[in-house]
């Protein structure tokens, strides 16, 4: 019976050419823009890190008085209050990190130097951070400790300075200083770049390059991202690691809610002693924020993403109620054919099945063209969006068939009304009037 | 015309008729805000920068060695010498950012030293006595920096201007009633005044995002060069060597010193394309804002011809009725338009509320601006004059219908 009704509804597509097409471009538009929307918002909103979002914690701790605060608390860190976390070592791991900017210079004199996107922090931060291996592998905590000149670098900036092959205890030379490779990354490139949005928006090239942090603060690196400051720290390096300007962001990794808040209580109990030393001259503001919450505090997904995600929805429904509309007109002009199919014994069971069975061919119709749409827009994303964000948006299989099914679940609840409307219609008054 | 027997007749519709009307009022609601939202992205790319942006380009410059803060001016002094000489070249000037550019430095403005919260905010743009040149941006008053005056100060160091050039938007933010010509203000966290020397007509500051709106035309050029791992020279052509001056000043530095870096990817641009660069997201939503509305009032108008069609040729029988009795030809294509109308006023009705409604979720959420309610009365006018063009063919096509369907299979 299925296959019977479906051939009826692709004859009755043809029966109607301009009324089919114009459901079939309505749903297409409508399907097509909210698919294209949703996929930047779904790469926006994305976790990075599903598997440990809810262990990894970004620290907040208060050392501007409350009118500098603006009522929240800020995304970064001063050096003191990151090295007294570090000191502490009260989570299972953790890092301070901060972007720099060094040049890389090679070691073929005729090739000019380039620059790559870099972070200074601590060896723990690979581990956290789950962070694949190619060649190698993250340096120890006691090259920590020893401020040792190691780095990591990323399979691409390996390609560039090695041809690729395993590089692990060649040197390479920033700023004219010569680190020992201890490891390659393979391919990593989480978005949002959920380690540091406060530098990044969110949004960025993989990150090609880690010394230690304790290296780069010896070597006088400053911040290749925002510096804020509420006093005037003074003149010169000392003078502004000492100083109450925040630069750096801290991550805990808890793997329980009880490590969470054990560690909470140790900040508490932190910035209490700050308060009793004299240095805060107020009560204890602290905040833990895990992946998901940093992210949304930062404000990662963009204002456009929202926008054009809640219009194309509307866009939708709309074309949703034009097709309400049409199939009502389509159903409805046949009424005398249903009336004889009621006439002859067909229950309106039966009535619904076949009109529900061909919205949902005008749907799979729309679901095509939509695709097609899709295709097209993912193109153009570009267009609308930052580069960064426009190349996560991707038509994958699992937008394929979003896009699929939503076309043709939105023309099958779309047909309710008329198809209720069309199993009202009475036999006798049919037979009769013809 | 006597509205009622439509009015009676509607009733016999309302499945339809509420569609319609249902249909109107989200296209007004997503169209006026479209547009709203359309509008206010266009306004933001027609400001004006307040920079002569033709034959204006800006160089990256990263050092390629840790450089001492001495030496890294000196080499600054030397770049700018070599791009001063080079014959395609009006003028260079060296800055740690620049108008429209997104990221750089800025600073809280105060009026006294003890003063717990800031008057403003504000562009820093590190300066010397050929910057206002090298933008193209006219002093208003007062004068420009000379030469002994530029000196030189790292990232880390607080700002200590004693002098400073002020643009004018910032002048009239900090000094509302009279001149701020000569006036002291505090544009650091440390306790020592700046005086305002000179003040400049419009100039933008490099702050583009929304929050930033009500500090966009605050700028302060500080009398320095800022050294640090990287500097932006910006460069003005003589006119129409834009490209030449591109080509050859990159060439220049490269022959000055190979220690440096100037990205592949933007690390020469011309000021065109860092406007380009600043507002793409707005033109980006200027235009998907557009496609959306445009195709939503195809899919209306085409919605509402498939649906008065069907009414039309339901009713054949009672329009030749009509017509038998008398009725002229205009009379049936009044009684569609007049319909039409209703239909559409009333969903009109619930379309404004709809309209303010999101346009309220936006600002509460998202942080838009309210808005005004012309856009809500274009709306209004752009849909009801759609539903008449959209009902017109189905109704010209009623209004022939013959008197003599009347006779036929009743």
């Amino acid at each position: 019976m299925f296959a019977y009704y479906f051939q009826l509804g692709l004859r009755s597509l043809r029966r109607n050419p301009l009324l089919t097409a114009l459901m079939v471009m309505a749903i297409g538009f409508g399907v097509a823009a909210s698919m294209i929307t949703y996929s930047v918002f779904r790469a926006t909103a994305n976790n990075p890190i599903p598997q440990k979002s809810d262990q990894l914690y970004a620290v907040q701790i208060a050392n501007w008085k409350p009118q500098d605060l603006e009522g929240e608390l800020r995304p970064a860190l001063t050096y003191t209050d990151a090295m007294a976390f570090i000191r502490a070592h009260k989570a299972r791991r953790q890092t301070a990190l901060y972007p720099i900017a060094p040049s890389v210079i090679p070691a073929d004199a005729h090739r000019l130097p380039i620059t790559a996107d870099s972070y200074a922090w601590y060896g723990d931060a690979f581990a956290m951070f789950d962070i694949p291996f190619l060649y190698g592998g993250a340096w120890s905590q006691a090259q920590d400790d020893a401020h040792a000149s190691v780095a990591v670098i990323g399979r691409e900036l390996n390609d560039k300075l090695f041809n690729g092959i395993d590089s692990v205890g060649k040197t390479i030379n920033l700023d004219g200083h010569d680190y020992r490779i201890t490891g390659v990354i393979d391919d990593w490139d989480p978005q949002p770049l959920y380690f540091d949005p406060v530098n990044t928006g969110g949004f960025g090239d993989p990150i090609d390059l880690f010394i230690p942090f304790t290296r780069a603060i010896d070597l006088q690196m400053p911040t290749a991202g925002n510096n804020n400051c509420n006093t005037d720290p003074g003149n010169g390096w000392d003078n502004w690691l000492r100083s109450e300007c925040i630069w750096i962001e801290y991550w805990a990794e808890l793997p329980t809610t009880a490590d969470a808040d054990a560690y909470k209580r140790y900040l508490t109990g932190y910035a209490a002693e700050q308060q009793r030393a004299g240095r805060f001259k107020w009560a204890p503001n602290v905040a833990l924020r895990d992946v998901t919450d940093w992210l949304d505090f930062n404000k990662v997904v963009p204002p456009e993403s929202k926008i054009s995600l809640l219009v194309s929805l509307g866009f939708l429904l709309i074309c949703l109620v034009n097709t309400i509309g049409l199939l009502l007109a389509k159903f409805m002009r046949r009424a005398p054919e249903i009336g004889v199919r009621r006439a002859l014994g067909a229950s309106r069971r039966e009535v619904y099945m076949q009109f529900l069975i061909e919205a949902a061919t005008v749907g799979l119709a729309g679901g095509v063209l939509g695709l097609v749409l899709t295709g097209l827009g993912m193109l153009s994303v570009g267009w609308v969006f930052d580069e960064q964000i426009a190349r996560l948006a991707t038509l994958d299989v699992s937008l394929v068939t979003l896009t699929v099914v939503v076309a043709v679940a939105a023309t099958v609840m779309a047909a309710f009304y008329p198809t209720w409307r069309a199993a009202q219609v009475q036999p006798a008054w049919q037979l009769k009037s013809n | 015309m006597d509205i009622k027997p439509i009015l009676a007749a509607l009733r016999h519709h309302k499945g339809g008729t509420a569609l319609i009307a249902l249909q109107i009022a989200l296209t007004l609601a997503i169209v006026c805000n479209a547009l709203f939202i359309i509008q206010q992205r266009l306004d933001r790319v027609g400001r004006p920068s307040g920079v002569q942006e033709s034959d204006l380009f800006v160089i990256q410059n990263d050092w390629a060695q840790k450089l001492a803060p001495a030496e890294a001016d000196a080499r600054m002094r030397a770049d700018l010498q070599t791009l001063r000489q080079l014959g395609s070249v009006q003028d260079a000037s060296a800055s740690n950012s620049f108008p429209l550019h997104g990221a750089g430095w800025d600073n809280f403005v105060r009026m006294s030293p003890d003063q717990v919260k800031m008057t403003t905010d504000s562009a820093i743009f590190f300066a010397d006595e050929h910057t206002l040149a090298t933008l193209g941006t006219r002093l208003a008053a007062g004068r420009n920096f000379r030469a002994d005056e530029i000196g030189s100060q790292t990232g880390n160091d607080p700002l200590h201007a004693r002098q400073v050039i002020i643009s004018d938007g910032l002048a009239r933010t900090l000094f509302p009633h009279g001149s701020a010509l000569g006036k002291t203000i505090y544009t650091s966290n440390d306790q020592s005044p700046s005086t305002v020397i000179g003040i400049t007509g419009t100039l933008q500051s490099h702050l583009t995002e929304l929050w930033a709106q009500p500090y966009a035309y605050n700028a302060v050029l500080v009398p320095a060069r800022l050294t640090g791992d990287s500097t932006f020279y910006l460069v003005r052509a003589r006119p129409g060597q834009l490209v030449d001056a591109m080509r050859q000043a990159q060439d220049a530095l490269y022959a000055q010193s190979r220690m440096r870096i100037i990205p592949a990817d933007g690390g020469v641009m011309t000021f065109a394309q860092a406007r380009q660069r600043a507002y793409d997201a707005d033109y980006g939503m200027a235009i998907l804002m557009g496609i959306i509305s445009a195709v939503l009032l195809v899919i209306t108008a085409a919605g509402i011809v498939g649906l008065t069609s069907f009414w039309v040729g339901q009713r054949r029988k009672q329009i030749g009725v009509r017509r038998a009795l008398g009725a002229r030809q205009r009379d049936i294509l009044g009684y569609f338009l007049t319909e039409n109308l209703l239909i559409t006023l009333g969903g009109l009705l619930l379309g404004v509320v709809l309209a303010v409604a999101l346009n309220l979720w936006l600002v509460i959420r998202l942080g838009s601006q309210p808005m005004s309610p012309l856009y809500l009365a274009g709306g209004v006018l752009l849909l009801l004059l759609l539903g008449q063009g959209a009902v017109l063919a189905p109704a010209l096509k009623a209004s022939r219908v013959p008197p003599v369907e009347a006779t036929r299979s009743v």
